[in-house]
């Protein structure tokens, strides 16, 4: 342990409390980095591909979750090590970033420890390997810029769109209908797409889910659906040509935010007082009229009084609207927020086609459907399927779906799918490891082999032989030249993937490369690790 | 291997976790099995918390939503199983059962070494198959309205054969069919109200055409008006609150304090006098109505009931036709409600106000009489299902036999289809046919018939062209569902299906549980 002898011989502590501390140092502490980053890569490697299995989590608090969704899995895994963390980590920025391939980056990212294990066991220095892994990196991420091909479609044409959504939603339990869903992502993602822009906000779509009815009743909605409904029960259920107002300030006397007290103390205070209360609702509703409003849509609650009031002046009102949601109806619906009575005038109401309130089931659920608003822009998925979990994952599912065919407007790259961009990639990084002189050469040639770690789980998910399919597909590339090759998971009988029409984005994969080699370099480098052992 | 997760987090993987979600799931559906079916079972649930109160059912869905489950495959079922009640109201255990069988079809492929996702594939297809089969023998009567209306009670009896309401099944499916066919459409089932009353028998049950509200009516008022005109309302009438922030009353002597009180008094009065204007001899509040305001309604002749609670008071409202008022200034827009009658009626011991000769006819009031309340919290659950069933018809009129006929049905057609089918899938498609033949057989069993017997005797039946053949549990026979009239929903019976093999197939899907730590919980104490 940090133990120093000063000129004298006397011992003197430089960690505190050490002894209670436990640590692991020089290979040891690699090792022990490796094999944990190993073991949560060997969790999510079985849920690869399109034949890949779930996991089900039981939370602390005893709620089920059934994903395959690798950034799910790790998030709710309630990992306690730091190596795994960092491998949570990872895949955490995955999703961020480029929202699909959480879980190929953490198996690549294992199978990249796993070599690096064994060029350790040989004697080769942590940061020689690491330097290797970097250039062999830079190499895979200029061949996978080299075999991309460019992707056309246009606003007209959102059929090749449709299909690269199809890769990412086959791997998931929604494959059933993968196709319909695919195309609501598709229409979602262009309908608030700016193409000349190449931008994609994704927060105007929201996605929304309920639970009942089939998957396949899940709709693509042009407006906004809020969870909430009309104020009063017999307000109207329908209003056509909406004019909306939405009000961030409740139905109710101002409360000034200085201390203040209002006396009461004759009965001509106490008089006025009352008749200025109900003047103040009386002008609350009149301001909204004079404007033009037909509906309110209000954050805050109003009280009975007020319902009656806005009821009896027939002017619709939904109380209690979430920011979030406020924010998407006001840009749906071109209106602006009003933050003060004053402040409303008619330009600032938001305009809507049909606002109508819709129920389900047999229990008292009702939504509100604002729909062919002023501004198209702002979408919602409503989801529909028969339980809970079931409506997660498809949310989890369409959300990978949004993210591929945004990346694709933003760039519309791609590499094919199906493992053959990481064979591909394998075989040019191999070819390259001859031209280095040095230690890093072995590095090199391992970051090939730990490249084909993905078309050998996908082979191994699907039941195929691992070995021989990838050595068949691998010999077919150097053979044939075809980069196209990969492993054909669903028993089609091509493995072309440009046939099978199985692409994935070249950003996506270029970044779960970079990001794997990043945080590998990154344990590698660690060479003590110092823990508390008890807390 | 080095420990990457937290203490106390159990993860299990490959077989052992495909093994624990199977057990799971078939111990719940286990559970349920017995409730299946006319001649099914109850169950007594004690609650564990205070009172130890005890709920007898039959209910699916009430059954699993009681129950403390730890095994995440059990809590998928539990979940499909309320989801099911929310959707469609009836099948609740259906829909268990059914996934259970599944599961247990499964289990024996998995053992064959079959892998899941071949079985997922063929179950799909075998789902798909299943309800088109459905689909095309189905019977639409929708033109017809006195043949849908006797649908309708075909429906209403078979679900209720099921439960504690079976002895009269005729008077209530006539309840039920009487209360949804006047929702003309609507499935909102909150217009119509049950009212539980105990004593009597469940034969003294009925169906009333005006509306009752559990009040009493207040005192020196009048109890019987006719030709009311009735204000429905939502406002403070004890004191009238100043909502302006931070106003208080401050005062320096007793003669203010009287003052201030006389004031409020008259603020009182004049909106009595307000309500009054309006011309009505009714007044309905959801908020407390204080003695002083009550009498001033006396005085006026006017009945005013206080303390009807939210719900009453929007049915109230939908019932008569009026609005629900909460501010009283300009009487002439305030939509009064109408009714014929308003009397005050004796249920047992109780008195209750009575509305009849109601403007809309949309709402009506079941009254529920019993031994007991649980016979009458049962019988609230069955009368329920019936009505959800019922409501959900009226809208999706298809129609389906029942007894067992449409599985042996779909079973048919998918047995067709895994004869069609090469390679493994095949074996899952036989599997899910077995599973639908498994709903018949447990009916059976648990009417303590011989079910090997009659499912074969049914199957042979079935290989005739449109046979309406299912089991008569009644008799013990295989007979002619057309004849006995025992109907089901198509809608129900497409839910348990898609729903089922939903869970199933997500149950199938995993080969890894992680089950964290449960939270502690820290001692405060």
């Amino acid at each position: 342990m940090a133990l120093a002898f000063d000129e004298f011989g006397r011992p003197f502590i430089i960690l505190r409390e050490q002894e209670k501390k436990s640590r692991l140092q020089g290979l040891d502490a690699q090792k022990a980095n490796i094999a944990a980053g190993k073991s949560v890569a060997r969790i999510l490697r079985t849920s690869l591909g399109p034949k890949g299995m779930d996991k089900m989590l039981q939370s602390p608090d005893g709620d089920v979750t059934i994903t395959n969704d690798g950034a799910t899995i790790l998030e709710l895994m309630d990992v306690d090590n730091q190596i795994a963390k960092l491998m949570v980590e990872l895949s955490r920025s995955q999703d961020y970033d480029i929202g699909d391939g959480t879980t190929g980056v953490v198996v690549m990212a294992g199978s990249l420890l796993e070599q690096a294990e064994k060029l350790l066991e040989r004697g080769i220095h942590p940061i020689r390997v690491a330097e290797g892994y970097e250039m062999a990196s830079r190499i895979a991420f200029d061949h996978l810029e080299r075999i991309s091909t460019k992707f056309e479609f246009s606003a007209t044409d959102i059929e090749p769109l449709v299909q690269t959504c199809m890769t990412t939603l086959s791997s998931k339990i929604v494959s059933r209908c993968k196709r319909a869903l695919a195309e609501i992502a598709v229409k979602a993602v262009l309908a608030v797409a700016d193409l000349e822009r190449k931008d994609v906000n994704l927060d105007l779509i929201k996605v929304e889910g309920k639970v009942g009815g089939k998957l396949e009743d899940t709709e693509l909605v042009h407006g906004i659906i809020v969870d909430k409904d009309m104020s009063h029960p017999q307000m109207p259920k329908r209003i056509e040509d909406a004019h909306i107002a939405i009000l961030t300030c409740p139905f109710e006397p101002p409360k000034p935010k200085t201390k203040h007290k209002v006396d009461i103390d004759t009965v001509e205070k106490f008089q006025t007082l009352r008749g200025q209360e109900q003047k103040y609702f009386d002008e609350m509703v009149q301001k909204c009229k004079d404007v033009g409003a037909t509906l309110v849509i209000c954050q805050w609650g109003f009280d009975d009084e007020a319902n009656h009031l806005l009821m009896h002046r027939n002017l619709p009102a939904v109380r209690w609207v979430g920011g979030v949601e406020l924010e998407l109806i006001a840009i749906a619906t071109g209106g602006r927020i009003v933050p003060r009575f004053q402040e409303l005038s008619t330009e600032k109401l938001g305009k809507a086609g049909l606002v109508r309130e819709k129920s389900f089931g047999t229990t008292k659920d009702r939504m509100l459907y604002i729909e062919k608003c002023a501004n198209s822009r702002a979408v919602t998925i409503f989801i529909r399927g028969g339980n809970k979990m079931m409506i997660e994952e498809t949310k989890r599912s369409l959300h990978d779906a949004l993210c591929v065919a945004r990346n694709l407007i933003i760039n519309n790259s791609i590499v094919y799918g199906g493992g053959s961009a990481e064979i591909s990639c394998s075989i040019a990084v191999e070819a390259a490891a001859d031209r280095h002189a040095g230690v890093e050469q072995y590095a090199i040639r391992s970051f090939a082999d730990a490249l084909d770690a993905i078309p050998l789980a996908l082979a191994e998910n699907s039941g195929l032989p691992p070995i021989d399919t990838l050595t068949v597909v691998k010999s077919q590339h150097v053979k044939e030249s075809n980069p196209h090759c990969g492993i054909d998971c669903n028993d089609v009988g091509t493995n072309d993937m440009k046939e099978q029409n199985v692409f994935e984005t070249l950003i996506g994969k270029q970044q779960q490369i970079l990001l794997a080699t990043q945080v590998v370099k990154m344990i590698l480098k660690i060479d003590d690790v110092i823990t508390p052992s008890e807390y | 291997m080095e420990r990457v997760m937290k203490d106390d987090t159990i993860q299990e993987k490959g077989e052992r976790a495909r093994m624990a979600s199977f057990v799971g799931a078939m111990a719940i559906a286990d559970l349920v099995k017995t409730t299946l079916g006319p001649k099914g079972m109850d169950k007594i649930l004690q609650s564990t918390g205070r009172g130890r109160s005890v709920t007898v059912t039959n209910d699916g869905a009430t059954i699993l939503k009681s129950l403390h489950i730890d095994n995440p495959a059990a809590k998928v079922l539990v979940d499909i199983s309320k989801v099911q009640d929310d959707e469609v109201g009836d099948g609740t255990t259906s829909v268990v059962v059914l996934a259970g069988e599944l599961l247990r079809e499964a289990e024996k492929l998995v053992n064959m070494k079959i892998h899941p996702m071949t079985i997922i594939a063929g179950y799909r297809m075998a789902a798909e198959c299943a309800r088109n089969a459905l689909l095309q023998r189905t019977m639409d009567n929708k033109g017809n309205t006195d043949k849908f209306r006797s649908d309708l009670m075909n429906i209403a009896m078979t679900t209720l054969s099921s439960k504690i309401l079976s002895q009269d099944k005729e008077y209530f499916a006539e309840l039920a069919v009487d209360a949804v066919l006047r929702l003309k459409g609507s499935t909102n089932l909150e217009s119509i109200q049950i009212l539980k009353k105990p004593g009597g028998s469940l034969k003294d049950s009925f169906l009333d055409e005006g509306f009752i509200l559990d009040k009493k009516i207040g005192l020196g008022q009048p109890k019987r008006i006719e030709n009311a005109n009735i204000l429905v309302a939502n406002t403070a009438m004890d004191t009238d609150k100043v909502k302006i922030y931070g106003a208080r009353v401050r005062v320096d002597s007793m003669t203010k304090v009287a003052d201030i009180e006389a004031a409020e008094k008259q603020k009182m009065r004049e909106k009595v006098q307000k309500i009054i204007a309006h011309g009505i001899n009714c007044f309905v509040n959801r908020q407390l109505i204080y003695n002083f305001p009550e009498e001033l309604f006396a005085d006026a002749g006017i009945l005013a009931v206080e303390h009807a609670d939210f719900e009453g008071i929007e049915r109230l409202a939908l019932v008569t036709g009026g609005d629900i008022a909460s501010t009283f200034d300009n009487p002439e827009s305030v939509k009064l409600g109408h009714c014929k009658l308003i009397e005050e009626i004796m249920i047992g011991e109780d008195r209750l106000i009575h509305f009849s000769g109601v403007a809309m006819g949309q709402a009506c009031t079941i009254v529920l009489r019993g031994a007991s309340e649980h016979v009458l919290d049962e019988a609230e659950r069955s009368l329920h299902d019936a009505l959800c069933v019922l409501s959900q018809t009226v809208n999706d009129t298809r129609v389906l036999f029942g007894g067992g006929w449409p599985e042996m049905v779909m079973a048919k057609e998918v047995d067709q289809l895994a004869r069609k089918t090469p390679g493994k899938k095949s074996h899952a498609i036989d599997a899910f046919s077995r599973a639908l033949q498994a709903i018949p057989t447990i009916i059976a069993d648990n009417a303590g018939l011989d079910s090997a017997e009659l499912i074969s005797q049914l199957r042979a039946e079935h290989h005739k062209e449109n046979s309406t053949a299912g089991i008569d549990v009644i008799t013990g026979n295989v007979g002619d569902m057309q004849k006995r009239g025992i109907c089901e929903a198509f809608k129900v019976k497409q839910a348990i299906i898609l729903s089922a093999t939903e869970a199933a197939e997500m149950i199938l899907r995993v080969d890894e549980i992680i089950t964290c730590a449960p939270r502690r919980r820290e001692d405060r104490m």
